[in-house]
């Protein structure tokens, strides 16, 4: 095949790198051996480093320590999303659920309305985060099911569009704005519990199914996680809207139990992978919003038990529970996130490296 | 179309970064800094969003004799790194957009003028290539030049390598190649040369296989890289018995309660 001139001197500069090199290469060689500096200076700079530097490449240390993965892209709009999309879709499940079962409907509409805002948030959130923002429309080109940020792409857009018009319909209906004209009505609730169900606990296979040895080795866990932690932030933002049926507090016993279940799980079971979840500020991150998830808020929900069903003390306690049960919901997120990026600075699980996992250099043996 | 692969080959490496800059100029890639990491002679540190061939120093012991070395001085090993293009590839299975493809010359190629920067393939990649660039925002790494390779020329790294530590070519005769060449070498007294192709894991081999001395872990690469979709089904089932759970759980909780 021809190619341009244009071309053709673009090739010809690849021929001068190369002759160019072989001639550096020539000189060099002929360099007194003593001219070699000793490339081993004891400290790194610290300033281009956010890992811990090991003083040789060898198979204990892989390549002077530095990272093998690279660090997850995510910034803050990620964990908020997984926060606001994981309360957002257990509401509308909550709504369909409580619809089915002849609960209040003054609870099942607030539920739809934290879903539709909930849903309302998440795009904004998500297209903030992307490098190249304009094109938000290109997840929609394809659907792959092997890709879980592309199922989780048409997740939240039929999520959105349902949880909507469920919300926006119902009201229009309550003020007889419309007539109730059930299919749609109907078509849009279940539309948003089941998409609401998969958009609760997508974002634990989507950080699961990485590289990332902290995530992929919770991959079994982390769904279960965030959809405990999801449905705890949905009944706890009802409650603090004013809901006190004891439906409620039995959903958020039942997930604060669950969240108590998972942080003792993380908190004793050790292995490689999970070095971040027990070190470190990404360590006591986790800690802190498993307390905050778990015991703290199931204790005062058990608390609350103690009073007759929407006393004042009964209410004031099961909203402590609540507060407690969306900060550490939100810092549960970021945890996760949090731990993926240290974990991803540690080559030590990809490489299946023996030793610290932060390797240092005293540890490291002297070259053979 | 054949399938094309590079066979990188470190015992010829003279460190000379050749391929870097070549890389560089062809693909147009901006700068990345010159940062010395005082770690060794190596200051691009890895691959990524702007280094899509990096060229890792690694010292041994002395080696008398081995690579024109003196006795008292240690050696060196060079071994030029590049995308793996694997044939079960971590970053084109999780691409949404559909903008990482392969090409009709087996290599996994990102389209930049679809890639929206959701970053998903960064953390996708076992081999830590992939990275989104700050300034830009989208997601690059090597092309395998595929603009070269569909005007049937050589990737610009091969073409500019001056020891032919690059090889470039048909992916099942370069396995040979590599092969024969780690006979060759052991016959000739080095008991430690190692083939990189990892085709016994998830990944099913790549198009950008090393021969290193030394264990392959000295130079970053993993033993077992696995492609992330195989965490995909016991994913999926745990959010299965989630949703299952959640909706079970509130259902008898409206049930089971007189004040719902």
């Amino acid at each position: 095949m021809s190619i341009s001139p244009e071309r053709e001197t673009r090739e010809l500069r690849l021929q001068q790198i190369r002759r160019e090199a072989e001639l550096r290469a020539t000189s060099i060689s002929k360099l007194p051996s003593d001219s070699h500096m000793d490339a081993r200076p004891s400290n790194g700079h610290g300033a281009l480093q956010d890992f811990e530097p090991a003083a040789s490449a060898s198979p204990q240390t892989g390549y002077y320590g530095m990272p093998l993965l690279k660090t997850p892209a995510w910034t803050w709009e990620v964990p908020i999303y997984f926060f606001v999309g994981g309360a957002a879709g257990a509401s509308a499940m909550l709504a369909s659920v409580g619809k089915l079962t002849g609960a209040d409907q003054r609870m099942i509409r607030d539920a739809r309305w934290v879903a539709a805002i909930g849903a309302a948030l998440s795009p904004p959130l998500l297209i903030a985060d992307l490098g190249f923002p304009k094109r938000f429309l290109n997840m929609l080109r394809v659907f792959k099911v092997q890709s879980p940020m592309s199922v989780g792409s048409w997740t939240l857009v039929s999520f959105s569009s349902a949880a909507a018009a469920s919300a926006v319909l119902s009201e229009l209906e309550r003020r007889r704005v419309l007539p109730r004209i059930p299919v749609l009505t109907d078509v849009a609730e279940i539309g948003a519990a089941l998409t609401g169900l998969v958009l609760a606990t997508y974002t634990g296979v989507l950080v699961g199914a990485t590289a990332i040895p902290v995530w992929n080795a919770k991959v079994s866990l982390i769904p279960i996680h965030f959809a405990t932690s999801g449905l705890s932030t949905a009944v706890s933002v009802l409650e603090l809207r004013g809901h006190a049926s004891s439906a409620l507090n039995k959903i958020g016993i039942g997930a604060t139990v669950v969240e108590t279940a998972i942080g003792a799980s993380l908190e004793f079971g050790k292995e490689p992978a999970t070095e971040p979840l027990h070190h470190g500020p990404t360590g006591w991150t986790m800690r802190v919003a498993g307390l905050l998830s778990g015991p703290v808020p199931l204790a005062l929900r058990l608390l609350s038990l103690t009073s007759p069903p929407r006393s004042p003390r009964s209410v004031k306690l099961r909203k402590a529970a609540a507060i407690s049960s969306i900060a550490g919901s939100l810092i549960t997120r970021w945890a996760w996130v949090y731990a993926g990026r240290a974990s991803s600075k540690d080559p030590k699980v990809p490489l299946q490296l023996p030793g610290p996992a932060r390797p240092d250099a005293e540890q490291i043996p002297q070259d053979k | 179309m054949s399938v094309t692969a590079f066979l990188t080959d470190s015992t010829l490496c003279i460190g000379c970064k050749a391929c870097e800059v070549a890389c560089k100029e062809w693909n147009q890639v901006p700068a990345d800094g010159f940062d010395f990491r005082a770690l060794s002679y190596d200051n691009t540190g890895s691959l990524g969003h702007s280094t899509w061939r990096h060229v890792k120093f690694v010292e041994n012991g002395a080696v008398p004799g081995f690579g024109g070395n003196a006795s008292e001085v240690f050696s060196w090993g060079f071994s030029s790194d590049v995308c793996k293009h694997c044939a079960n590839a971590g970053c084109l299975e999780a691409c949404p957009t559909g903008a990482i493809v392969r090409t009709e010359f087996g290599g996994v190629y990102i389209q930049p003028d679809v890639c929206n920067g959701c970053g998903y393939c960064v953390v996708c990649c076992p081999f830590g290539v992939v990275e989104r660039r700050p300034e830009d925002g989208r997601a690059f790494k090597c092309t395998f030049c595929y603009d070269r390779q569909k005007e049937g020329l050589e990737p610009a790294c091969a073409t500019a390598c001056p020891t032919e530590s690059i090889k470039f070519g048909e992916i099942e005769h370069l396995r040979d190649t590599a092969r024969e060449r780690v006979r060759d070498l052991e016959e000739k007294g080095f008991d430690d040369v190692n083939l990189y192709d990892p085709t016994d894991t998830s990944v099913g081999g790549i198009h950008a296989f090393f021969i290193v001395r030394g264990d392959p872990k000295t130079y970053n690469l993993p033993p077992k890289p696995e492609v992330p979709t195989t965490y995909l089904k016991k994913g999926w089932m745990s959010a299965g018995i989630a949703a299952a759970a959640m909706v079970a759980g509130a259902f008898l909780a409206f049930t089971g309660s007189s004040d719902r």
